[in-house]
């Protein structure tokens, strides 16, 4: 099987809502889930979709 | 020098020059200039010699020289094969790349050209020895320069859509053009950019055909493909989230393109996207269809 697109992270200020594979990494404000997405999405090379206010996914799109 | 020569060299002359008429370089720059348009010429040369050949083997009643006539297609066929595998080896490291859709029909049409200049070679000597005349052989090449003329050019996008510029919108996270949803993108700084740079075109087909001439994935990718080609396009290697998109609305099959020019100009973008082929490939006739198999 191919994989066409795959979570990378989870960014979040509720960390209690997410449980799972991907990598989650829990931030005080909103300001810092958006800070940490922005540097995220440079460094894997993926998009920064907002699932929720307060939860952003890393996808990479292949 | 028999009574063979002048008409073989005529016959080659018309299949060099048919040839080197299709062979057009444009703003896509392919085939590249000099050396990609040599071995086309160099092929176009073979063409041609064995187009204006076929009629003296025939009088010479040299039969098996015309069987080496399918030799020659499989050799054009090759053209086909080296010029999929050349552009789909680069399309990796295209921004936006041309996809397979129109990958192949730019190697049908390098085979098929071939073929043309081969039949106008083939015609003008045919005309030379049937009249046993020249002049004959010329009026012949010149009909033919026109046949191809004429078959060289496809239909055009505008010729089966309306264009028109419509502004992007954000509704939370998603992106639309018009009630069509483009993608996802969560960061605020991103979705400033993509206002900044981004363009949203709204594509309504004409007929039912060009509806679904238009929902193939490869005439889409065709059309992102030219607009960044002839606008350039705000994108890098590291900027997944820049990406020119377009998708479709289900309920009427119009499509809603977003790009990302370089050159923010509507007036030229809607231009380039008129000027997008219809890929053969993805042409679909669904109205010439017998009843019972046809869509509306």
């Amino acid at each position: 099987m191919i994989l066409e697109k795959c979570i990378l992270a989870v960014i979040t200020t509720d960390a209690s809502k997410f449980a799972g594979g991907a990598p989650l990494f829990t931030c005080h404000s909103t300001e810092e889930m958006e800070f940490v997405a922005t540097n995220l999405e440079a460094i894997l090379d993926g998009i920064a979709h907002r699932l929720q206010e307060n939860v952003y996914i890393i996808v990479k799109h292949f | 020098m028999n009574h063979y020569t002048f008409p073989i060299l005529l016959g080659m002359l018309v299949g060099i020059i048919t040839r080197l008429i299709m062979l057009k370089t444009d703003t896509r720059q392919y085939p590249t200039r000099l050396h990609g348009k040599i071995v086309h010429i160099a092929m176009g040369f073979i063409a041609a010699i064995l187009g204006a050949v076929a009629i003296p083997s025939i009088m010479k009643k040299d039969f098996s020289a015309l069987t080496f006539l399918t030799l020659a297609a499989s050799q054009f066929r090759d053209v086909r094969n080296m010029e999929r595998n050349t552009l789909q080896q680069l399309d990796g490291f295209e921004l936006v790349p041309r996809g397979s859709t129109y990958i192949e029909g730019i190697a049908l049409v390098f085979e098929s050209r071939n073929y043309l200049a081969m039949m106008a070679s083939f015609v003008t000597t045919f005309a030379y020895f049937a009249f046993n005349s020249p002049i004959a052989g010329v009026i012949a090449g010149i009909a033919s320069f026109f046949v191809a003329k004429a078959l060289m050019s496809g239909s055009r996008l505008q010729d089966i859509v309306e264009i028109e510029h419509v502004p992007l919108r954000f509704d939370g996270a998603g992106l639309y053009i018009d009630n069509i949803y483009i993608m996802n993108i969560g960061l605020p700084a991103r979705q400033k950019e993509i206002m900044q740079y981004g363009m949203g075109f709204l594509l309504k087909p004409k007929s039912m055909d060009a509806n679904i001439t238009l929902s193939n994935l490869g005439q889409r990718q065709a059309i992102l493909h030219d607009v960044a080609v002839g606008l350039g396009v705000v994108r890098d290697s590291g900027t997944p989230a820049l990406v020119p998109l377009a998708k479709r609305d289900l309920n009427d099959g119009r499509i809603g393109v977003f790009v990302l020019p370089q050159e923010q100009d509507v007036k030229k973008a809607i231009q380039v996207i008129g000027n997008v082929p219809t890929l053969e490939n993805a042409i679909r006739l669904s109205s010439e269809a017998p009843k019972g198999r046809r869509t509306s």
